[in-house]
């Protein structure tokens, strides 16, 4: 029996477009269905009840909800191509410690950037800047935050730089400047096709935030 | 009952284990971190032989600023030397190392289920109930509303289950172990029901045997100190609140 997987999503999301990646790491066909996030679909509240949010994975009927969850599930599933998440516990504990933190932060850095102005900008741009060079002490010299290969940590982190054209512009600052190892590491990601693929023109992204800028009436 | 048989085992069989490997397991944590608990409570179950070390949060070692430079924060497990941080991370690595007395279940679709209640528990449920917790009057009255939609939520999640693991306690037990706990002593300090057995029966019963099961009921922190902390937390946010 063939899988059937739908993937309720929102093409600017950066949640929505680490299962695209993922996904596309495993080569596996899937049916995408946009989600009007200001008029939710009856499918989307009835498959994600208790946070009503995209992205959510629906695999034979059954949801999967949460990105970080998502992709833990695609990677157990379908675990005899591309891995994501390494083999050794001690190097899987590490993964999941640095997905777990820039989940827990770096959403929220990258927003204030561009809901705020003057000084309290300058102060948004000082912390998310510190936390990517935190990140750049991770990578080191290595290809991937997963070593020789794209891994779990890269899958979480690669779908913010759809959005570095939005913050440097909103900002008006440079992140290749002060972190070129990490732009060096997002150009290597986007020659793989699945991320190529996964992530929304920076363009369009920037257009989209300028929409979410006026919406909470920041311009 | 099931779980002292299958501890017994698990314990003979992890200190032959031990002696074979010489594993050295350390756990940094503070006398009363919740965080830190789900650790003692998943080392227990698993019969894994430990060392704790005590921190002061006010006087961190240098131990635990070297093992957990990022959030400088307790639980950190020490594993051969090799740090791990992250209470929900620490369990899974516990669970992938030490393969007796299961926390996760084997299936997929129930594995990503129980990552999203202990994340749930995190995200969710601690906020809003801190939030009655730390407010009065009418702002407490309406930080009741999003906390009893969460409650409700684990209500659901317990439906013909003894434990949110099912028979015998798993991963989100110990990842929301800390209500049974926690929701007596805040009940308590604020004179406020947050659990109504009435309201959530389910819920009441997971808390009451939870909390009775041998491994988490000999490892509660102190009682009165734990009423000292809170309230002395509490008192702390609203004089914060009133300047």
């Amino acid at each position: 029996m063939a899988d059937e997987i739908i993937l309720l999503d929102f093409l600017p999301s950066i949640f929505g477009m680490r299962i695209r990646v993922a996904l596309a790491e495993k080569g596996l066909k899937y049916e995408y269905r946009e989600q009007d996030l200001w008029n939710k679909s009856p499918l989307l509240l009835e498959m994600n009840p208790v946070h009503k949010k995209i992205p959510v994975l629906i695999h034979n009927g059954k949801p999967i909800c949460e990105s970080t969850i998502i992709v833990q599930y695609i990677d157990e599933v379908w675990k005899d191509k591309s891995p994501l998440l390494p083999a050794d516990p001690y190097e899987r504990a590490q993964a999941r410690f640095w997905a777990d933190y820039i989940d827990k932060k770096l959403y929220d850095l990258g927003k204030k950037i561009t809901l705020t102005k003057g000084e309290e900008q300058d102060t948004r741009k000082r912390e998310f800047l510190e936390f990517l060079k935190l990140l750049e002490g991770e990578l080191g010299d290595k290809p991937f935050f997963g070593g020789e290969n794209f891994g779990f940590v890269d899958v979480s982190l690669v779908a913010f730089s759809s959005r570095f054209y939005a913050y440097e512009s909103f900002g008006n600052f440079s992140i290749e400047a002060e972190c070129p190892k990490l732009i060096a590491w997002t150009k290597r990601c986007m020659e793989r096709e699945s991320v190529s693929s996964s992530l929304l023109d920076p363009q369009k992204v920037h257009d989209f935030v300028a929409g979410m800028r006026r919406r909470y009436g920041v311009e | 009952m099931c779980i002292k048989k299958g501890i017994s085992a698990a314990i003979a069989f992890a200190r032959y284990d031990q002696n074979i490997m010489g594993e050295e397991v350390k756990l940094f944590r503070t006398w009363s971190s919740p965080f830190a608990l789900r650790i003692v409570w998943a080392l227990r179950i698993k019969g894994i032989e430990y060392q704790t070390v005590f921190e002061d949060i006010s006087n961190k070692s240098p131990s635990l600023l070297q093992y957990n430079p990022v959030h400088r924060k307790v639980p950190v497990l020490l594993h051969n030397g090799r740090p791990i941080a992250e209470s929900l991370v620490i369990l899974e690595y516990i669970d992938e190392t030490w393969k007796q007395a299961p926390l996760l279940p084997v299936d997929p679709h129930e594995r990503a289920m129980a990552r999203f209640w202990a994340k749930f528990g995190d995200d969710k449920v601690l906020g809003s109930i801190w939030s009655v917790f730390i407010k009065q009057g009418k702002e407490q009255e309406e930080a009741m509303v999003p906390a009893m939609e969460n409650l409700k939520f684990l209500e659901e999640e317990l439906k013909g289950k003894k434990f949110f693991g099912g028979e015998t306690i798993g991963f989100v037990d110990l990842a929301l172990g800390w209500l049974a706990n926690l929701i007596g002593l805040l009940e308590e300090i604020v004179g406020l029901k947050v659990v109504d057995g009435e309201k959530l029966p389910l819920l009441s019963a997971w808390m009451q045997e939870f909390g009775d099961a041998p491994i988490i009921k000999d490892n509660w922190p102190a009682r009165d100190g734990m009423i000292l902390k809170f309230q002395a937390l509490r008192d702390a946010t609203f004089a914060a609140a009133s300047k």
